[in-house]
């Protein structure tokens, strides 16, 4: 094997298994790629392509009953491959020459130590610094990673920092010895997307000038488009294809690197989907709507201490037949908003108002109990989680038949053929239907809660995030069933999401919210497009965009609050 | 890999949480428990040990050679004597011949004891299903076949030896099975009914009405339960038999010992309530009732069944320890219990080991097996968790 000096890190047909109770599963299958410095690798895949699994391993951090059973890693002369999981060699390596960013910022920090002695611990242990020159080298490194007043900020704790700022003491321990190589696993996934752009930003500049070489795994190829030099692509625990990413975005040969790419393209646009109608009145109405949280009720009742307002005096029009987006980063108020239009959560103020066409509009706030059953026939909701929305312990006839049962719409018969009915519109096999959800892959239980939502022949349907669990090949399925099913149904639609091309994709009309407001409304395309509000602006241009040959993020505008 | 495949078939198979293949898709939650179970092989062999302790006691005086309360003064603290498959013929050689070695006892009159020697010529022909004592099984039914003892209904086998009174101690452990088994189950159901009562709506409705249930559980969780108990025994009428002063008082003690299983209900309520699966119900027009009873409890049932199974041992151990003590059951009950209390002298440890040594086995025994159980159901309790 010729070593290129450039070469930091070179893996050779590394495979990794994983013992079950009957053979063993094959997590990673005879993956090759070479790291050099000042360069970084995208590795990008779907769930469950064992993509994480080929980062654990390059530091022997694979969990039992998984274990490398084939394959050479070569740091220098070492071959990391070689090195049993627990002992002095593998430590040395790890942290000082190659070092982790995990997605989770908040559970890879401990909570009960301060940011700085977490990053000064691994200052003493790997370069033997005293504790005065540790803590100097710790202001200086979060300094580095842009964290504000760093002296004040190494003696804060985990949970004092946002999820952004975290990342930030990540990324400052993970760089604290020098390592020669930095894996970042999903960095910015657990991020708000302006959040995920700086600090892809941060990662991105202390890469090049420290020269080091990265591995940067994602499932988002907007991120690879926007970040990387070359990328491996993860199909199964294979890599399928690799290359420099101008090549995997504009020539890629391998049908599953196509089909990633395609799903990923499709969503960048508009789909095709009727227009809704013009000039169609209300269907849903909220007007001044809010939400306070008292806070710091402490177990003997007593004062709040404060008060937080998730949704702050939100006024919006649903016209029938339409989709409506509502679109905001974490926090924003998006979700509670979807829950206080059903009164799952009660609202403090405002109103809600449903006028079903040739029929009296209903204030849903002085609903009773019967009157809210019969609005919840006619605003169904789909969830975001598809794992948590389906009771386990029942079968999906029993899942989809429930709503029917409930309000009895039939004979145990009638009501069987009626699931069979909504199991095929929704694109599943009606021979399923004595199934557990467990026997479903993430996209097929989104559809059966699609049918769930369904069942009552809904007028309204308020989908909160439901694609964000999917992958993105899927998440193009599910959009397109939802275009499907609204234009043969007539269903108007809220359309709760964080992700602006999902947005796009299918929605006619957008509410952009922040901090529980709503601060700018309007037609998707626009939005989208040519915002007007500062934050929209810069929300929409960091937004990662999959052509290398196009990166966006870098020319994105900035939100300040100047004013609250 | 071609390029005709479809978008279902790159993305992943899915999650298949036990056996693979089509079984698994359609097996409900207590299937997918029972095989997440049988891989904890600890557990079933518990499993296996609990449910023979529970056929000992019901089968009890079938199984046992003599009735507990049978004396004979001439064979007091006589040993174990132990089972022999193999007899020596006159010839030399052995056949096969179940029984029992006989003893020479002869009478110290200085120290007032009988010594009892070994005697291996004098042999006991032991038998399966021999005639005997009658007795009425369940109570009902008139019978005298027991599954082992000596085949000449006049002579006597000690397989475990005998107590101060020449009771036989395999008959009195067999019947102290029954009494110390079910004993406990009657404060667990008390206990199981108050602290999912409470714990249910504690965790469902949660407000004011948490706070007061909790406040209350509290103060019960303090009270001394010992002291308790020998006060109430003490006041409970003499007239009373022993089974019924135990009755009661367990029933009374496992009405302040039911706070930690409510709050262990009220956790569950409070992570279901907020599960989606719970929401997705009520948008599904679904009252409070039928979410209790269709969606909460059935995700609950395993894991109160788990501990539940906690819950026996803990029950067991007091049995075995307030009768230790005096102030549980007292003779002529049998139970563990009032064996252990009968081997609270130095004589018996002495000259009498097995009247220790078989009732101790007996609670460790059972005690373990339910806790392994109960460890093995809780893992196994919610098959979803993967």
């Amino acid at each position: 094997m010729t070593t290129e000096p450039d070469i930091v890190l070179s893996v050779r047909d590394l495979t990794v298994d994983f013992a079950q109770r009957q053979g063993s599963f094959r997590a990673v299958d005879s993956v090759s790629f070479d790291l050099r410095a000042g360069r970084t690798l995208g590795i990008v895949g779907e769930s469950g392509s064992g993509k994480s699994v080929t980062a654990r391993a390059l530091m022997q951090l694979v969990d039992p009953p998984g274990r490398i059973t084939g394959g050479s890693i070569r740091l220098g002369e070492i071959d990391i491959a070689q090195l049993p999981r627990r002992g002095e060699a593998i430590r040395a390596i790890r942290g000082a020459d190659i070092s982790m960013i995990f997605q989770e910022p908040m559970s890879s920090l401990s909570p009960v130590h301060t940011i700085g002695a977490q990053v000064m611990e691994v200052l003493e242990l790997h370069l033997k610094l005293d504790r005065k020159a540790a803590r100097a080298r710790t202001i200086e490194l979060l300094g580095q990673v842009e964290i504000p007043n760093p002296e004040q900020a190494i003696d804060r704790y985990a949970y004092e920092f946002s999820g952004g700022m975290r990342q930030r003491a990540m990324i400052a321990m993970a760089l604290a010895c020098n390592p020669r190589v930095l894996i970042a696993d999903e960095p910015t996934t657990a991020l708000d997307v302006t959040t995920q752009a700086e600090v892809l930003d941060l990662i991105g500049r202390i890469q090049r000038e420290r020269g080091m070489a990265m591995i940067l795994i994602t499932h988002d190829m907007g991120v690879v488009a926007e970040t990387v030099d070359d990328v491996a692509v993860m199909y199964r625990g294979q890599v399928v294809e690799a290359g420099p990413v101008d090549q995997i975005f504009h020539g890629a040969t391998h049908p599953y690197t196509q089909r990633l790419l395609a799903a990923t393209l499709k969503l960048e646009q508009p789909a095709e989907r009727p227009l809704p109608v013009a000039g169609a009145g209300p269907i849903l109405t909220v007007r001044n709507l809010g939400k306070t949280y008292q806070l710091g009720i402490g177990a003997f009742g007593g004062k709040a201490k404060g008060t937080l307002r998730a949704v702050d005096d939100v006024s919006l029009e649903l016209r029938a037949g339409e989709t409506l987006g509502i679109v905001g980063e974490s926090g924003s108020g998006k979700t509670t908003l979807g829950r206080l239009i059903l009164r799952t959560v009660e609202p403090t103020d405002g109103e809600v108002v449903y006028s079903p066409p040739g029929a009296p509009a209903v204030k849903v706030r002085g609903l009773d109990k019967a009157g809210l059953r019969n609005l919840y026939s006619e605003i169904r909701f789909i969830f975001q989680d598809p794992f948590a929305s389906l009771n386990p312990r029942m079968t999906v006839r029993q899942i989809v038949g429930e709503p029917l049962l409930i309000n009895r719409r039939g004979s145990a018969a009638e009501i069987n053929t009626r699931v069979t009915e909504l199991l095929e519109l929704v694109g599943l096999d009606a021979g399923m239907m004595a199934r557990y959800p467990h026997a479903f892959s993430g996209g097929q239980r989104q559809r059966i809660g699609i049918a769930r939502a369904l069942a009552l022949d809904p007028k309204v349907l308020i989908a909160d995030e439901p694609t964000s669990a999917l992958d993105v090949s899927i998440r193009s399925q599910i959009l397109d069933l939802l275009i499907e099913l609204r234009a043969r149904l007539g269903l108007s639609f809220i359309f709760i999401s964080h992700d602006i091309g999902v947005i796009r994709y299918f929605c006619d009309r957008v509410a952009v919210m922040r901090r529980g407001r709503v601060v700018e409304v309007g037609d998707a395309q626009t939005i989208c497009t040519s915002p007007s509000h500062p934050y929209t602006q810069a929300l929409i241009s960091a937004v990662p965009y999959p052509d290398p040959r196009r990166p966006r993020m870098q020319q994105r505008a900035r939100y300040t609050e100047t004013t609250v | 890999m071609s390029g005709a495949m479809s978008d279902e078939e790159l993305s992943l198979p899915p999650p298949i949480i036990a056996r693979a293949g089509s079984s698994a898709a359609t097996a409900g939650q207590w299937r997918l428990m029972a095989w997440r179970f049988s891989r904890h092989k600890l557990a079933v062999v518990s499993l296996v040990v609990v449910v023979l302790l529970y056929l000992t006691g019901i089968f009890a005086e079938f199984l046992a050679p003599y009735s507990p309360e049978t004396t004979r003064p001439q064979y007091t603290y006589a040993p174990p004597q132990g089972i022999n498959l193999f007899a020596p013929t006159p010839d030399g050689g052995w056949t096969f011949n179940l029984h029992a070695s006989g003893y020479d006892i002869t009478v110290d009159t200085e120290a007032m004891r009988r010594t009892f020697t070994a005697n291996p010529d004098k042999l006991i022909p032991l038998g399966l299903f021999v005639t005997g004592q009658p007795y009425k099984l369940f109570g009902l039914i008139d019978a005298d076949i027991h599954l082992i003892g000596a085949t000449d209904p006049k002579e006597v086998v000690y397989l475990l030896g005998s107590d101060r009174l020449g009771r036989d101690v395999l008959s009195r452990l067999i019947h102290g099975t029954r009494i110390s088994m079910s004993i406990g189950l009657v404060g667990v159901v008390i206990s199981l009914v108050l602290g999912v009562f409470f714990g249910g709506i504690s965790g469902y409705y949660g407000g004011w009405l948490d706070s007061v249930i909790q406040r209350l559980i509290e103060v019960i969780s303090a009270m001394p339960t010992i002291p308790l108990w020998m006060g109430l025994a003490a006041a409970i009428p003499l007239t009373w038999g022993p089974i019924d002063v135990y009755f009661t008082v367990t029933a009374i003690v496992s009405l302040l010992g039911w706070t930690s299983l409510a709050r262990e209900v009220r956790g569950r309520f409070f992570s279901l309530r907020n599960e989606d699966f719970v929401t997705a119900a009520r948008l599904d027009g679904a009252g409070e009732m039928r979410i209790i009873f269709r969606q909460m409890l059935p995700s609950m049932t395993s894991h109160i069944l788990a501990m539940v199974t906690l819950a026996v041992p803990a029950m067991i151990i007091a049995e075995t320890s307030l009768s230790f003590l005096g102030v549980g059951l007292k003779p002529p009950v049998v139970s563990w219990g009032v064996l252990l209390q009968d081997a609270q002298n130095l004589r018996a440890i002495t000259s009498a080991p097995w009247l220790l040594f078989w009732p101790a086995l007996f609670v460790m025994v059972a005690v373990l097996s339910f806790n392994f159980l109960g460890d093995g159901l809780r893992d196994a309790a919610d098959p979803y968790d993967n």
